[in-house]
């Protein structure tokens, strides 16, 4: 068993010979929130397609529990993505069915449990993002903090080793942004999961991240924990930490010694 | 929408399909009239069969009684040979007289016995003897023709040459004139 | 000058042609692709039948209204057209077998098959395409549970169990509305009108081969409407686009289909 769970490796993706990523390297410790964060078409998201095996690296590899994802067959893949749960940025709950029947999708498409069981697991998975007593509306009933709860409840379902969160706080209001807050960092260590988020919202991601990377023009640009972060002098963090008005970045710190503890990668 | 619901409505919807199906075989088509239990069959040889087909029906006193089984073409003596099959419920004697007719002016052919007196009845490979062939439209108008064409000729040779003879003055005539044109 | 600009033009409209041609090739393979896939995956639309049957529900129940109602009022009119030629030539008790002889080999399965690929065909593409839009059918994907097993294959199912079922409703609601008018509204005979059908329509030749060229347009008017949606491109353009094209292709395919089945059909 090794201490990463899921580890990007030298990895390149392009579409058409345009490079998205250009030799990317990242770890995911196990029990950790390791958010991904950068700006808009940085391929934050295109990172958990790679890792959900959707689609392949046309250089370097990703490893999810020490298994090359990209090197394994429909039945490993699937056998990997067992281990994970994704929340999609607009939840993406089947329309078609009702809250109740989302959470238990996951169950009754892949286990045999009987019924009388899946119908308290999914009674315990809602109550666990606050929702139990909704179970019975269609999601299009929801409010969008709502869906996103159900979503996170549905990603959580079979109680996966890793947690992927495809911009969880995006279009949310600031309560339903603290709730979902919340829920990311106590679910994390209540299942012991690993949880990688992909955001660019740096005041809820840098609350709950155990460590951060910042991509931009396809490499790595900036890693270290959300304090090491917010004293960096690096232009683009700098910018990018500032951006955020409301952030919690103290004033007063000149921090240029600092800057020794961030790893700049230049891989063209 | 719950499933119980679902499946009613689906369960619904199949036995209406079935019982449409159902009416369209027994109404509409020909399952319930085609199905005519244990038959023997026997051969006729036709000259001429007209546009009679396979599984056309067999009729005797206007009650269908079998259907046409296959026809076939037999180059010993040009004759058509069909090979009809009857309900084992009818017996017909062995001189049984098998026509073929048309139902209506225009409609479908079909094979029409008409019993016989013999003591003998028709076993299952027997060959009815007696057959009338279809009647083609073209042949019964050619006749229809001649025969008044025969009866005019009669009638005027009865009466006078006169006429006759004008028409072979005529034709003589016409004849030259058609030589002058050529030169 | 002017030479050389016209053959760029011509050079460029024959790039054009070959261009779609090429591009409607690839479009067929990845259809046929897919339809492959869902003959594969099928297995578990017959072992949890009640997926299928839910789409039974959705693409047969909820075409039942629009047949009944057309078949009603094709067989009146047929029945009044018919009489119409029929009586100049004195046998119109034979339009018995003209209105059923049209319903059962003609159009009841084809005009069934259009009005299927408006109703329920332009529901599928358009339920796929916005799954695919709104990433249902890539949560589907992530939670280890394959899109074309679980969404591609009932849907295709229901289509071509549901496709005859409505053909045979059709057809006998057809004769149905005939009657009503060839029997208390001409004056036809009853007998005469049952009889004279019952005389020529063939069980085997008639029915059965009618029953035949239905299913054979469930199969395609529910792989087109499958394959639109699953091809189209996830915004509100695209699935509008797909929709339209889907009732389009369909309807082209029935009628060009429903020619060489009958072709062949008459071939004894």
């Amino acid at each position: 068993m090794t201490a990463n769970i899921v580890e990007i490796d030298h990895l390149s993706f392009g579409y058409k010979g345009r490079l998205l990523h250009q030799g990317i390297n990242m770890v995911f410790p196990r029990g950790k929130v390791v958010a991904i964060m950068g700006g808009s078409g940085s391929g934050k998201t295109t990172l958990l397609r790679l890792i959900g095996g959707q689609i392949k690296p046309s250089k370097g590899e990703v490893r999810v529990t020490g298994e090359v994802v990209h090197k394994q067959d429909r039945d490993g893949i699937y056998k990997l993505r067992r281990k994970m749960g994704m929340l999609f940025q607009h939840g993406a709950l089947f329309t078609d069915l009702s809250v109740f029947d989302n959470v238990a999708f996951p169950m009754r498409e892949l286990t045999d449990l009987p019924e009388s069981m899946i119908k308290d697991l999914v009674l315990m998975k809602l109550n666990a993002v606050g929702l139990r007593g909704a179970h019975q509306f269609m999601p299009t009933e929801l409010s969008g903090g709502m869906a996103r709860r159900v979503a996170l409840a549905r990603a959580i379902a079979l109680d996966p080793e890793i947690i992927m969160y495809d911009e969880p706080f995006a279009g949310l209001d600031p309560i339903s942004m603290g709730v979902i807050c919340g829920l990311i960092r106590s679910l994390n260590d209540a299942l012991g999961a690993t949880s990688i988020i992909v955001s660019h919202d740096v005041k809820e991601t840098f609350l709950i991240a155990d460590y951060v990377y910042f991509v931009a023009d396809g490499v790595v640009a900036a890693e270290g924990t959300p304090n090491d972060l917010m004293q960096s002098t690096l232009p683009f963090v700098h910018q990018f930490v500032h951006g955020e008005k409301d952030g919690p970045v103290p004033f007063h710190y000149p921090a240029a010694h600092y800057q020794s503890e961030l790893l700049l990668e230049q891989v063209v | 929408m719950d499933r119980t619901t679902i499946d009613l409505w689906v369960g619904i919807f199949v036995a209406l399909g079935f019982a449409a199906l159902l009416g369209l075989a027994m109404k509409v088509g020909n399952l319930t009239s085609s199905k005519i239990g244990p038959t023997y069959s026997v051969t006729a040889a036709f000259e001429n069969v007209g546009s009679l087909k396979p599984n056309a029906p067999v009729k005797s006193a206007g009650v269908v009684v079998g259907r046409v089984e296959s026809i076939v073409f037999n180059s010993a003596d040009y004759e058509a040979v069909v090979t009809i099959k009857i309900d084992k419920r009818y017996a017909f004697p062995a001189d049984t007289f098998a026509n073929i007719y048309t139902a209506g002016l225009l409609g479908e052919q079909y094979v029409g016995l008409e019993a016989g007196g013999d003591e003998v009845v028709l076993k299952n490979g027997d060959k009815i003897a007696k057959t009338q062939d279809a009647i083609v439209l073209e042949k019964m108008i050619s006749q229809f023709l001649f025969s008044k064409a025969s009866e005019t000729d009669a009638k005027s040779e009865a009466k006078a040459t006169a006429p006759s003879a004008v028409t072979n003055e005529l034709k003589g005539g016409k004849s030259t004139e058609i030589g002058d044109v050529a030169f | 000058m002017t030479q050389s600009n016209l053959l760029a033009s011509i050079a460029n409209e024959l790039r054009g042609i070959g261009h779609r041609m090429i591009e409607r090739t690839w479009r067929l393979g990845v259809g046929a692709r897919l339809f492959a896939l869902a003959i594969i995956y099928s297995g578990e639309s017959f072992k949890r039948f009640h997926l299928t049957l839910r789409e039974i529900y959705f693409t047969g129940v909820m075409s039942l209204l629009i047949i009944v109602v057309s078949a009603f009022f094709v067989g009146m009119v047929l029945a009044l057209q018919g009489y119409n030629t029929l009586q100049k030539y004195g046998s119109s008790e034979a339009i018995g077998v003209l209105v059923a002889l049209a319903l059962v080999r003609e159009l009841g399965p084809v005009v069934t098959a259009l009005l299927f690929a408006g109703r329920a065909g332009t529901a599928i593409t358009a339920e796929i395409g916005l799954m695919k839009a709104t990433e249902q059918l890539s949560a589907m994907e992530m939670m280890a549970v394959n899109p074309i097993a679980r969404v591609i294959a009932p849907r295709f199912w229901a289509g071509v169990i549901s496709m005859p079922i409505l053909a045979s409703i059709f057809s006998m609601v057809g004769i149905l509305g005939g009657y009503l008018v060839a029997v208390p509204l001409i004056g036809v005979d009853d007998g005469a009108f049952w009889s004279q059908m019952q005389a020529n329509v063939d069980f085997r030749l008639d029915i059965v081969n009618g029953l035949i060229k239905s299913f054979v347009f469930g199969v395609a008017c529910t792989m087109i409407a499958l394959f639109e949606g699953f091809d189209a491109p996830p915004t509100a353009e695209g699935v509008s686009r797909a929709t339209t094209r889907t009732v389009v292709i369909s309807s082209l395919t029935v009628l060009a289909l429903d020619f060489v089945l009958t072709s062949f059909m008459m071939v004894v």
